[in-house]
């Protein structure tokens, strides 16, 4: 980060990152922000743990707790999860497959705006009158009846960002397919880079049907449009499909990158081959497919009809395979490795047995005649958590600490890391392992509180009670990253010392061009092979040293984006404020004009000359 | 990458073997057409002949399949080398779609 080490004032470095098209400067944007969000997220969770503490509390009133859940679910999801993700896959996947940028820089960085803009503007509900109240889901039969505007805040701020999404995916792929270095193979490539692809595909499939949904839904309610009104030829039943159709894929979005991540930890840290690379592959290719075909059995209570619901409920126990071969071959990859405990692998050793709890759960409620027992109850909220939770905040959790050197070059304390590993999984597991007994006593979710002879009152104080070690262990967390920024000490290159993938190669701090000369891909874990052969630079070098052509930063992302968050206003009021169309019109114009803007400038970028990479400065000017 | 900059000259064999090439193409080309128009005329004459709309349906869409994909392979090129992953998308796309019409039409309209 060549920027850092020349010391730039407060509004150069705000400029730089306002304009970047760096993808190592994108994922910092997205640390940044998907980071903020889980705060949020995180203390909306406090608050509902803290209403249903005990019962019959009146700390929040039922509507503000529908409000709550609401976003507590959305943020986590939409605004949490999926940026940080993309924060690491833009942070590692250009450097693991040897590219200098992703494929589309510009559009890089008007995806990562649109997700700021579209989560901004879905935030501010809450200070605008009342923050949407349908649960994440927003189920057309509830979300049509909300009154004020919390449902409209929904609608275009998830399309917004979603649209943000789908831009970021569809980089994704097009860069993992066309910028691979010469050697890079489709099976040569890490498994991170490989789950990134899928996790891109199922992104590119499954935000078209949300983006039509949300659509629907804005038609039905600023303009009575009655898709999914049953009293006027519509149906509610639409909305449930399509946002399945998107919700499954999307929970798979959320877990593959993150099967990703640990299985580079584990390789890396049991310092052996991935234990069955090629079936690891596949699997991840057959859940991407699978999770296609089996959208409803969010919906086996909905009344689809028995032979609906058992091929559905097939479908679905079939996912069950495909993840168990991950998780053996993740037991195979440690079996006999020379395991070094670090905060990371810790992570990552207790990820299995939590996510097979909440695999287990996931085939329970997949036999349809057992689901409608366990449909909307405590249980489900279990099983999600332990899969989200136990699988993607793990991995997430893992993920910033085994990649911050990459991305920072300094290290997290590994001794405070250990103490929020521990804390955070004791107090995972006494929060929701519980919630499971909850559900088959029968305590339904999405209630804001409970009578006190129901027999769940202590089951719901030792979940709340759970609640606060995670609180602790994010705030130490938080202290450890203050902790390792202020002493910036700098760690140099291959900072764990067994790093077997390209992006450990690269010198730090990483070159804002990534590779002086484009690399040689000899094999899998190809940096591992060069270790092995005793090559200090750590590559292999497919060309000569020559000019670097690179794209200019831009400010026309930021523009765009923020044209389509001022157009929401105006489409939010539309019908009530004098001033919300010319607002509305004002938005497009914005963005279409910098749209033109840029279509109509030519910007070629600029070359780094081959005169200034030779020179010990690395071309810096 | 370095962009150095590089000329290459054509041999008249590899001359000759493109030209060869991109007639055989054209010849795919027209013929398509033709089948083309062919499978219009026929949609046309179902349409015209008063056929029950169960029958004039359920062909009007197999000859419109026919010409999507006649249309992919020969005139946008998708039998040529290189495009398999293009290829890959769509039709997984395709699936994805289908399945979903599928699903809605029977289990919601039916
Ligand atoms: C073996 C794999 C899995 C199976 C068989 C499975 C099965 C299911 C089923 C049948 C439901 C619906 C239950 C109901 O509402 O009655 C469900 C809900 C859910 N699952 Fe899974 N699941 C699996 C893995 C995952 C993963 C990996 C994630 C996310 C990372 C996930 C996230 C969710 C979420 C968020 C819900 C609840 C959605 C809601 O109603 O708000 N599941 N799962
Ligand atoms: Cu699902």
């Amino acid at each position: 980060m060549s920027s850092i080490a020349q010391k730039k004032g407060f509004g150069a470095t705000l400029w730089d990152y306002l304009t970047t098209v760096d993808h190592k400067k994108i994922a910092i944007l997205y640390l940044v922000t998907g980071g903020f969000f889980f705060i949020v997220g995180g203390i909306e969770a406090m608050l509902i743990r803290i209403q249903l503490a005990k019962p019959d509390n009146d700390f929040v009133s039922a509507g503000l707790y529908n409000e709550i859940i609401t976003m507590h679910g959305t943020t986590m999801i939409f605004l949490a999860a999926m940026p940080l993700i993309f924060a690491f896959m833009n942070a590692v996947v250009p450097l693991q497959i040897g590219a200098r940028d992703v494929a589309f820089p510009f559009l890089n960085s008007l995806g990562f705006w649109m997700f700021f803009f579209g989560g901004i503007f879905l935030n501010l509900s809450w200070f605008l009158g009342g923050a949407p109240d349908a649960g994440w889901t927003s189920y057309a039969s509830l979300s049509l009846a909300s009154p004020g505007h919390g449902i409209d805040f929904y609608a275009l701020g998830l399309q917004i960002s979603g649209g943000g999404t789908l831009i970021a995916g569809i980089n994704f792929l097009v860069t993992i397919i066309n910028m691979r270095a010469p050697g890079m193979t489709y099976m040569r490539m890490p498994l991170f880079t490989w789950s990134t692809f899928v996790a891109s595909a199922l992104i590119l499939f499954a935000f078209p049907p949300l983006t039509v949904g949300l659509f629907l839904m804005i038609f039905d309610r600023m303009f009575d449009a009655n898709f999914f009104d049953h009293t006027m030829g519509g149906n509610t039943v639409i909305w449930e499909h399509l946002f399945w159709i998107f919700g499954h894929p999307e929970v798979y979005i959320l877990i593959l990158p993150m099967f990703g991540v640990f299985s580079e930890i584990f390789a890396t840290f049991s310092r052996k081959r991935l234990f069955g690379y090629s079936a690891m592959v596949f699997a991840t290719v057959l859940i991407g497919f699978l999770g296609f075909m089996v959208w409803a059995h969010h919906m086996f209570t909905t009344g689809l009809g028995a032979t609906a619901n058992a091929i559905f409920a097939v479908a679905t126990m079939a996912i069950a395979v495909p993840t168990g071969v991950k998780i053996f071959n993740w037991l195979l990859t440690m079996w006999g490795g020379s395991i070094k405990f670090t905060t990371a692998m810790l992570y990552a050793v207790a990820f299995i047995p939590m996510f097979v709890i909440g695999g287990v759960t996931g085939v329970m409620q997949a036999s349809a005649p057992l689901d409608y027992q366990l449909h909307d109850s405590y249980f489900i909220v279990a099983h999600f958590h332990y899969v989200i939770v136990g699988g993607t905040v793990l991995g997430l959790l893992a993920g910033l600490h085994f990649y911050w050197p990459l991305m920072f070059n300094t290290m997290l304390d590994e001794t405070l890391g250990k103490i929020t590993f521990w804390l955070f999984l004791i107090g995972f597991n006494l929060t929701f392992f519980i919630q499971h007994f909850l559900g088959l006593l029968g305590m339904p979710r999405r209630v804001f509180t409970y009578g006190a002879d129901q027999g769940w009152d202590l089951f719901n104080l030792i979940s709340s009670f759970g609640a606060i070690f995670m609180a602790v262990a994010v705030t130490i967390l938080l202290i450890n990253i203050v902790k390792t920024i202020a002493q910036n000490k700098a760690v140099g290159r291959d900072p764990w010392g067994d790093g077997r993938t390209l992006e450990w190669a690269i010198p730090q701090p990483v070159p804002f061009y990534n590779f002086k000369q484009t690399p040689l891909v000899r094999g899998l874990d190809t940096f591992w092979i060069e270790k092995q052969e005793g090559n200090k630079e750590g590559m292999t070098y497919a060309e000569p040293v020559g000019d670097i052509h690179m794209p200019h930063n831009s400010f026309i992302p930021f523009v765009m984006a923020f044209g389509l968050f001022v157009g929401a206003f105006g489409a939010l009021y539309n019908g009530e404020q004098a001033w919300a169309v010319p607002v509305l019109i004002l938005g497009l114009l914005i963005t279409f004009l910098s749209m033109g803007t840029r279509s109509l400038k030519d910007d070629l970028g600029y070359h780094i000359h081959k005169e200034d990479l030779m020179d010990k400065k690395g071309g810096k000017h | 990458m370095a962009h150095d900059v590089q000329n290459q000259m054509r041999t008249k064999t590899e001359f000759e073997y493109t030209r060869r090439r991109s007639a055989d193409e054209m010849r795919g080309q027209v013929t398509t057409f033709a089948i083309m128009i062919f499978l219009t005329l026929i949609a046309f004459t179902a349409v015209y002949a008063d056929f029950s709309p169960n029958l004039v349906v359920p062909i009007i869409l197999l000859l419109a399949v026919i010409q999507v994909i006649m249309q992919l392979y020969y005139f946008m090129h998708m039998s040529h080398k290189g495009h398999e992953n293009a290829k890959f998308f769509l039709f997984s796309g395709a699936f994805v779609a289908f399945l979903t019409v599928l699903t809605f039409v029977t289990i919601i309209w039916w």
